[in-house]
C-alpha cells in the first residue's frame, strides 16, 4: 500500500480541521446572550462576573481570544465546560465510546443489508424480487433517520413493545466499565448479560441511523452491479458454465464494490451527523445528545469541543473508506 | 432533458406519472389545510380544557366524536393543531426552499459559466460547507441567530444552498458546451444575458425537481428544530412541537406522537414522489 497516498489524505484533513475550528469560533463569538450572565445567579456582583469573564478568557479582544483558543486546541486543552464545570476533553472522551459503538454497529447493519438487497435485486433482475427491492428502497430513502427513529419507537416500542426505547442498557443491569466501550468491553470480559442488554437497546437507534444509508448504498451498489453484469467477462464466465450466482458473487461483486464504495462513502459520514438527533430521541448518552444540551445551555467551550470532535470523526470515516477502497482495488494498492 | 421547448407533450407525460399525481394530491391537501385553517379547524388550536385531556381519537374506545383525532395533555384538539401546524410547515417549505434555490442557483451558474478562479472559490466553499454535519450546523446556527421561524429559514438557506449550487454548476457546464451558447456568443450577446436568458430556461426543469425535494427537507428541518425546542415558541402548534410533546406521553397517549409523525412522513413522501416523478419524465436516463 502506498504510504504517500495516505500521507496526502492526512494533509488534506488539515484545512478541514482548521476550517472547523475557525468557523465554530466565529459563530460562537457572535452568540447573542452572555454565557457568563447565564451561569451566574441574579445575585452575582459586577466583580464576580468580571472574575469569571477573566477565568474563561472572555475579557480579551476577539483576535487575542482566537489565538489563545488555537494554542489551547493544538496542545489538546479544550477548556472547561460552563454548564457542567468539568474539563471538556474529559467529558467528550467519556461520552465518545458510546457514539462510536453506535455508529459502527449502524454502519455494519447498513452495509450488510445493502449487500443482501443489492445481490437479491441483481440475481432476480427484471423479476418480482427486484421490483420489491426497488419499491422498498424508494420508500426508505425518502424518510430521514429522525422520522425512522420516531416511527420505530411507535411500532416496535409502543404498538408491539419488543424493543427498549430509552437509554443505553437496562437499569437492572450494572456494569462497572473502565473504558465506556460497553459492547466491546463486556464481550471481552465475558459479561454476556451486559452485552445482550446493550445490544438490545442499540437495535432501534442503530436501525434508524442505518435505514436511509442502507437505501442509498443499495441503489448505488445495485446500479454498479448491473453495469458489471453487462461486461464481457461476465458473459465469458457464463459461457464457460459458471452459475449466475457464482459469477455475481465471485466476480461482478468484487468489481462493483470499488465504484460503489467510492460513490456511497460520503453517505457514511452523514450518519455521524444523524447521531445528534437519534441519540436525543432514544435518550442515548453519547456526544450527539450532549451537543444538543450544550447548545441549549450555550456552553461555548463544550460546543466548540464537540464540533471539533465531529469534524475529526468525519475525517476518520473518510480515511476508513479510502482504506477500504485501496484494499478492494489492487491497482491502488500497488500504485 | 427534452429537446426544444418544454411544451405540452412533456407536461402531459408529467401529469400522467402516478408519483407526480400522488405528490400533487399531498401538496394540494397541505395548501388547502394551510390556507383554510381557521375554517377547517373544528376547535381553537390553543384552547385548553383539562376536563377533556388525553382523549383518544374518536374511533378508539372512550373517543369523543367532537375531538375527531383526540386531545393532548391540556385538552387541546389535535386535529386543529395539526391543521394549523401545516401552515408553519408550508411557509418554511416554500420560503426556505425558494431562497436556498435562489442563492445556490445564482452561485452555481456563475461558477459553472465563468469557471476559473471564481469557480474554484465557490466549489471550495461548497466542499468545506458539506463537510459539516448539517444537523449540528443548523442547531448551532439557530442557537446563534436565536430561536424563531426566521432563524429556522435562515439556517436552512445557509446550509442547503450547496445542494443547488453543486447540481446547477454541473448542469451549467453541460449547457455551456451546447451549440446555442456558441451561437449566442457569435451574435454578440453579453455573457450575463446569455447566462440568464438562454441558459437559465434550460436549467428550470432540473431546478423544479430540486426545489420540490428541498421543500421536503425544509419540512423535516423545521420539525427537527421544533423538536429540539429551537423553532417557534413551544405553544405554537407546529408538527415538531406536537412531536416533542407526544414523545413525553408516549406510553399514555401514543396518538400524540403517531399523528404528527404521520403528517410529516406523508408530506415528505409526497414531495419526494413529486420530485422523483418529474425527474424521471424529463430525464429518463436517471432511472438507473
Amino acid at each position: 500500500m502506498s504510504n504517500s497516498y495516505f500521507f496526502n489524505r492526512l494533509l488534506l484533513a488539515i484545512p478541514t480541521l482548521a476550517g472547523a475550528v475557525t468557523i465554530t469560533f466565529i459563530l460562537l463569538r457572535v452568540v447573542p446572550g452572555d454565557p457568563i450572565a447565564m451561569m451566574t445567579g441574579p445575585g452575582a456582583t459586577e466583580a464576580d462576573i468580571a472574575q469569571l469573564r477573566a477565568h474563561y478568557g472572555l475579557d480579551h479582544s476577539i483576535a487575542h481570544q482566537f489565538a489563545l483558543y488555537l494554542g489551547q486546541v493544538i496542545t489538546g486543552d479544550l477548556g472547561t465546560s460552563i454548564s457542567l464545570r468539568q474539563d471538556v476533553g474529559e467529558l467528550i472522551i467519556g461520552r465518545l465510546p458510546v457514539t462510536v459503538e453506535l455508529v459502527l454497529i449502524a454502519m455494519l447493519i447498513a452495509a450488510s443489508l445493502a449487500l443482501v438487497l443489492a445481490l437479491t435485486g441483481t440475481f432476480w433482475r427484471d423479476r418480482w424480487p427486484e421490483r420489491l427491492v426497488d419499491s422498498f428502497i424508494g420508500i426508505v430513502v425518502a424518510i430521514p433517520d429522525f422520522l425512522w427513529a420516531l416511527s420505530l419507537i411507535l411500532i416496535l416500542g409502543v404498538a408491539m413493545p419488543v424493543m427498549p426505547i430509552f437509554g443505553r442498557m437496562d437499569l437492572t443491569v450494572s456494569f462497572d466499565s473502565w473504558t465506556n466501550f460497553y459492547l466491546t468491553e463486556s464481550l471481552l470480559r465475558g459479561e454476556f448479560e451486559v452485552t445482550r442488554s446493550v445490544l438490545h437497546h442499540m437495535v432501534l437507534p442503530a436501525v434508524s441511523l442505518a435505514l436511509p444509508l442502507m437505501a442509498i448504498t443499495t441503489r448505488v451498489l445495485k446500479s454498479c452491479l448491473n453495469a458489471e453484469m453487462n461486461r464481457e467477462y461476465v458473459t465469458l464466465a457464463r459461457t464457460r458454465g459458471f452459475s449466475r450466482l457464482k459469477v455475481i458473487y465471485s466476480q461482478a461483486l468484487r468489481n462493483a464494490l470499488v465504484p460503489a464504495t467510492t460513490l456511497s462513502g460520503v453517505q457514511f459520514t452523514f450518519l455521524i451527523g444523524g447521531t445528534v438527533l437519534v441519540e436525543r430521541i432514544f435518550g442515548y448518552p453519547g456526544i450527539g445528545n450532549m451537543a444538543i444540551d450544550a447548545v441549549i445551555n450555550r456552553d461555548l467551550p463544550l460546543i466548540q469541543g464537540l464540533v471539533l470532535t465531529f469534524a475529526i470523526l468525519f475525517i476518520l470515516v473518510n480515511l476508513l473508506i479510502d482504506l477500504f477502497v485501496t484494499f478492494l482495488d489492487p491497482r491502488l494498492r500497488h500504485a | 432533458m427534452p429537446d426544444g421547448r418544454p411544451d405540452l407533450p412533456v407536461m402531459h407525460r408529467i401529469l400522467r406519472e402516478p408519483r407526480v399525481l400522488f405528490g400533487l394530491c399531498i401538496l394540494g391537501l397541505m395548501c388547502v389545510a394551510a390556507i383554510l385553517a381557521p375554517w377547517l379547524s373544528p376547535h381553537n388550536p390553543l384552547e385548553q380544557d383539562l376536563l377533556f385531556s388525553f382523549l383518544p381519537p374518536s374511533w378508539q374506545e372512550n373517543g369523543d366524536p367532537i375531538f375527531f383525532l383526540g386531545t393532548d395533555n391540556l385538552g387541546r384538539d389535535i386535529a386543529s393543531r395539526l391543521i394549523y401546524g401545516t401552515r408553519t410547515a408550508l411557509i418554511v417549505a416554500i420560503v426556505a426552499a425558494t431562497l436556498a434555490a435562489l442563492l445556490g442557483t445564482i452561485l452555481g451558474m456563475i461558477a459553472g459559466f465563468y469557471g476559473g478562479k471564481i469557480d474554484m472559490l465557490i466549489s471550495c466553499a461548497v466542499d468545506i460547507w458539506m463537510s459539516f454535519p448539517a444537523v449540528l450546523l443548523s442547531i448551532v446556527l439557530v442557537a446563534v441567530i436565536g430561536a424563531g421561524l426566521h432563524a429556522v429559514i435562515i439556517a436552512i438557506v445557509i446550509i442547503d444552498w450547496t445542494r443547488f449550487c453543486r447540481v446547477m454548476r454541473a448542469e451549467t457546464m453541460v449547457q455551456k458546451e451546447r451549440d446555442y451558447v456558441s451561437s449566442a456568443i457569435t451574435i454578440g450577446l453579453s455573457r450575463f444575458r446569455i447566462l440568464f436568458q438562454e441558459v437559465l430556461p434550460n436549467l428550470l426543469p432540473l431546478l423544479i425537481v430540486l426545489l420540490t425535494l428541498e421543500m421536503g427537507i425544509a419540512i423535516v428541518v423545521e420539525t427537527i428544530l421544533s423538536f429540539v425546542g429551537l423553532s417557534v415558541a413551544s405553544d405554537t402548534p407546529t408538527w415538531g412541537n406536537l412531536i416533542q410533546e407526544g414523545r413525553q406521553y408516549i406510553h399514555q397517549a401514543p396518538w400524540l406522537l403517531g399523528l404528527p409523525v404521520a403528517c410529516v412522513v406523508l408530506s415528505v413522501l409526497g414531495l419526494n414522489a413529486l420530485g422523483d416523478g418529474i425527474k424521471e419524465v424529463i430525464d429518463p436516463e436517471s432511472r438507473q
